[in-house]
């Protein structure tokens, strides 16, 4: 049991890390389609069989890269847009051909967080390490690049590269966020707790601090209460991420009046 | 006073020579050439569409022109100059995103490179100094989302100005600014050229607001520039000559008119506008 | 000739009952979400679109498990949070996405639950794949006088509002100048998405909606630059390839894995992502893509 609150740890500091920059982006679709697109991978590791996640990472991965290069030429939401349906459609062929997948589709795509084991913890920490490191390597031209790309862009700062790298961290740290949120809602964790945080704070390292604290009481409660009633921790993380959200919007709302 | 990012002292700080740039099967400039010195204040005037932002990407290394060459402070151009610093025309700041004024321009110290920046006395100061220049320290602590257009214009001038550049480029900075905040960011940047002796250049489609400060004009038309103080260029037989068909300059009330002849197609740009917005949405 | 015609289309497919409803249903769904579809590019409401129809499979789930229909889960589903996304009312388009992502999540959260509650108390466990993927050939052929009834619905819709909808999607403020009331004509607007994206979820499942709502507008707006012809090319381009689609998919019945048949859902995804990239080829030589709209990348 003490796992997975370790999990759910490391989780939820890498959601408010990354998330951080996902929302500041405006790269909600993204978060949402990678993990999405890469239960597509799950089915066909299935198919092969070979361990489910490794399907997954090759699919997050090829998802990033679909749609930031699809997104260089073309709009960055239609290129989302098709490279999701895609991988989906692939994954609608692999279900196809595999009959005894549907069970384990709901708990890849919902999550299962009371079935972590110790030895997979290790892995887990090691991945979530190098999302943060790289968030915060890219820290500087990534902030930039976010919120004035053609003044970034004069001073050198390739926004391609940056968004590449970018979507792959978001590949990365939801493929490892699998077993605990489930691919359908890691996203949700993403953006609701970062959202909110930013009503709070205007200074961009505390609302990183932020997001990360908000997304840790996500997590924590949403599996205290999954525990009790056994209804899914996805439910409760989609709940709670938009009670968040809400709070934030109603404290900004209310900070305009004064 | 002699920067060792210059190639030699007193030399011009920008040489564009017969520079021509191809857009989408249009030649957008032809044989455009002008210098500036240091410390210069110089606007470059044309109407929508005859390339200033073309140009500026030029200059920036952004874009690669189909002939003619570059030098900037004496050296061929690149990209990531540090002698050039550039307020963009268009920018969308979030008013949710979590960045204050200052972090902002502090950003203009360091974004290229890695890691986080570390928030050292030497930074913060430096950081204050700027946003002292721009008459920005009262809202420094704002979030910059929320501040208004002008404001944003200080604050991005500020982030340009922070790693001392030689030349400022700045791309319409009027063009959405109410008439008092325009004049007061022209009597700001016309300060900090005499001062810091940065050579600051502006685009605009209005020459009016920049008739008092201006050192030179380099007007834009027909792909080509002519270079030179406002009485030597903003003439009827130089700027005819330019657009390549009759143009009279009128004085009116210590303005400026630039009136065509009998070539008259405002409704045609109407529909124009219209189009390039439908183009620019697929 | 019979022989060629004999290759492309499988043995039977011409007399086939399930085909007839296939294709029928699959041109309606195509031709509405073509429409519409070029409206959700030019405003950057993809992702609204794709959030409606996963939004679908919540009330789908909830309908399983009432026993309902999940036509009318799907497209009560869509209306409610397409209702909601309106509500919250953000126009610029990075803050909207951030509130289709917070709705999108919490009433994924909600189907999580449904479908939970719902193996427990019917161990269907087969429930989650349908409801997501769908299929063309498992229409309930008393169900296709509604869909095609509620597709026209939206396509009504969004032709009466086009004009306005196509000014304040470009330039709000020039809209508003107008006269135009564009909250108005943006909250109708959205409401025709969510009908026709719960139909298009419907059939060939909710996840995979949102490729017929997107991918041939796209192409038909690399295509052409005027919104009109595309409005016209968009729906073509979404039959075509739903045809081919079911085509391809009655014939893969003899390839391997023998006696399954690939998804329709595959076949047509695929033909219409190859379009997207085929119509993009020619731009690789000109100048960049012009930026879009402020605020939307």
């Amino acid at each position: 049991m003490v796992d997975t609150w370790i999990v759910a740890t490391i989780v939820a500091v890498v959601a408010g890390v990354v998330g951080f920059f996902t929302v500041l982006r405006g790269s909600a679709f993204a978060a949402h389609a990678i993990p999405n697109g890469s239960f597509a991978g799950a089915a066909g590791a299935g198919l092969l069989g070979i361990n489910a996640l490794i399907g997954l990472g090759a699919f997050s991965l090829l998802g990033a890269l679909g749609i930031g290069c699809l997104g260089r030429r073309g709009r960055r939401d239609v290129a989302t847009a098709l490279t999701l349906t895609f991988m989906l459609g692939l994954g609608a062929l692999f279900l196809s051909m595999s009959v005894e997948y549907a069970p384990q589709a709901y708990s890849l795509l919902f999550g299962e967080v009371l079935g972590i084991s110790t030895n997979e913890l290790g892995p887990t920490a090691a991945l979530a390490a190098v999302c943060v490191a790289a968030i915060a390597l890219l820290y500087r031209p990534l902030m930039l690049s976010s919120v004035l790309a053609d003044v970034a862009e004069a001073r050198g700062i390739s926004g391609f590269r940056l968004e590449l790298c970018f979507l792959l961290v978001v590949a990365l740290a939801t493929t490892m966020t699998v077993p605990v949120v489930g691919t359908l809602l890691i996203f949700s964790l993403m953006i609701g707790a970062p959202a909110a945080a930013r009503s709070f704070t205007n200074r961009p390292l505390r609302a990183m601090a932020l997001s990360v604290v908000l997304a840790l009481l996500t997590v924590w409660t949403a599996i205290a209460v999954s525990f009790t009633t056994n209804y899914p921790v996805g439910f409760f993380v989609g709940a709670i991420s938009a009670a968040c959200y809400a709070a934030g919007r109603t404290w900004a709302a209310l900070g305009r009046r004064r | 006073m002699s920067d060792p990012r210059l190639a030699a002292v007193g030399q011009e700080i920008l040489a564009i020579e017969g520079v021509g740039v191809r857009l989408g099967g249009r030649d957008v400039l032809k044989d455009v050439s002008f210098t500036i010195l240091p410390g210069e204040f110089t606007g470059l005037i044309g109407s929508n569409g005859a390339g200033k932002t073309t140009l500026f990407r030029v200059i920036l290394g952004l874009r690669s022109p189909l002939s003619g060459s570059v030098r900037i402070g004496g050296r061929q151009r690149s990209r990531r100059n540090p002698l050039i610093g550039y307020v963009p025309q268009k920018y969308v700041l979030d008013p949710d995103a979590p960045l204050r004024a200052r972090d902002l321009v502090g950003l203009g110290l360091d974004a290229h490179r890695l890691g986080i920046p570390r928030p050292t006395r030497a930074r913060r100061d430096r950081i204050d100094e700027m946003l002292a220049a721009v008459d920005a320290d009262g809202f420094a602590n704002a979030r910059v989302g929320s501040l208004s257009g002008g404001e944003q214009q200080r604050v991005l001038i500020a982030h340009a100005l922070i790693s001392r550049p030689r030349l400022l480029l700045l791309d319409e900075p009027l063009a959405n600014l109410d008439l008092r905040s325009g004049h007061d960011i022209v009597q700001l940047l016309a300060r900090i050229a005499a001062e810091q002796q940065i050579a600051v250049l502006i685009s605009a489609h209005d020459m009016n607001p920049l008739l008092a400060v201006m050192d030179r004009i380099v007007y834009l038309a027909g792909g080509r520039a002519a270079s030179g103080t406002t009485a030597e260029v903003v003439r009827g037989d130089v700027l005819s000559r330019l657009y390549g068909h009759r143009v009279d300059v009128l004085h009116v009330h210590g303005r400026v008119l630039v009136v065509a002849g009998e070539h008259d197609d405002d409704a045609g740009r109407d529909r124009e506008g219209f189009a390039r917005a439908v183009r620019s949405v697929s | 000739m019979s022989g060629v015609e004999g290759a492309i289309f499988g043995h039977g497919f011409f007399d086939s009952a399930t085909v007839h409803v296939a294709l029928a249903v699959g041109a309606a769904v195509a031709l509405v979400s073509g429409v519409v579809g070029v409206f959700a590019v030019i405003r950057g409401q993809a992702f609204a679109g794709e959030a409606l129809s996963d939004v679908g499979a919540t009330g789908a789930s909830a309908a399983f498990l009432i026993g309902a229909p999940s036509l009318w889960g799907f497209v009560s589903a869509g209306v409610g949070a397409a209702a909601v996304m309106e509500l919250i009312g953000i126009q610029r388009p990075r803050g909207r996405d951030l509130a289709t992502g917070i709705v999108l999540g919490a009433s994924l959260g909600l189907a999580a639950l449904f479908l939970y509650l719902d193996t427990t108390y019917h161990s269907t466990t087969g429930a989650t794949a349908t409801i997501l993927f769908g299929s063309l050939f498992a229409i309930d052929s008393s169900t296709t006088p509604v869909i095609i009834g509620l597709s026209l619905v939206a396509l009504v819709l969004v032709v009466l509002v086009q004009r306005p909808l196509l000014l304040s999607s470009l330039n709000a403020d020039m809209a508003a100048a107008r006269g135009i009331r564009v909250r108005l004509v943006g909250a109708l607007y959205l409401l025709a998405l969510a009908v026709a994206v719960s139909l298009s979820a419907l059939t060939i499942g909710a996840i995979l909606g949102t490729a017929l709502l997107v991918g041939p507008a796209a192409t038909a707006l690399r295509v052409t630059k005027r919104p009109g012809t595309a409005m016209l090319i968009a729906p073509l381009i979404g039959v075509a390839a739903t045809w081919l689609g079911v085509v391809l998919a009655y014939d893969s019945f003899y390839w391997p894995p023998h006696g399954h048949g690939w998804p329709v859902s595959f076949f047509v995804v695929a033909v219409i992502l190859s379009l997207y990239l085929l119509a993009g080829l020619p731009r690789r030589r000109r100048a960049r893509a012009v930026a879009a709209p402020d605020g939307v990348r």
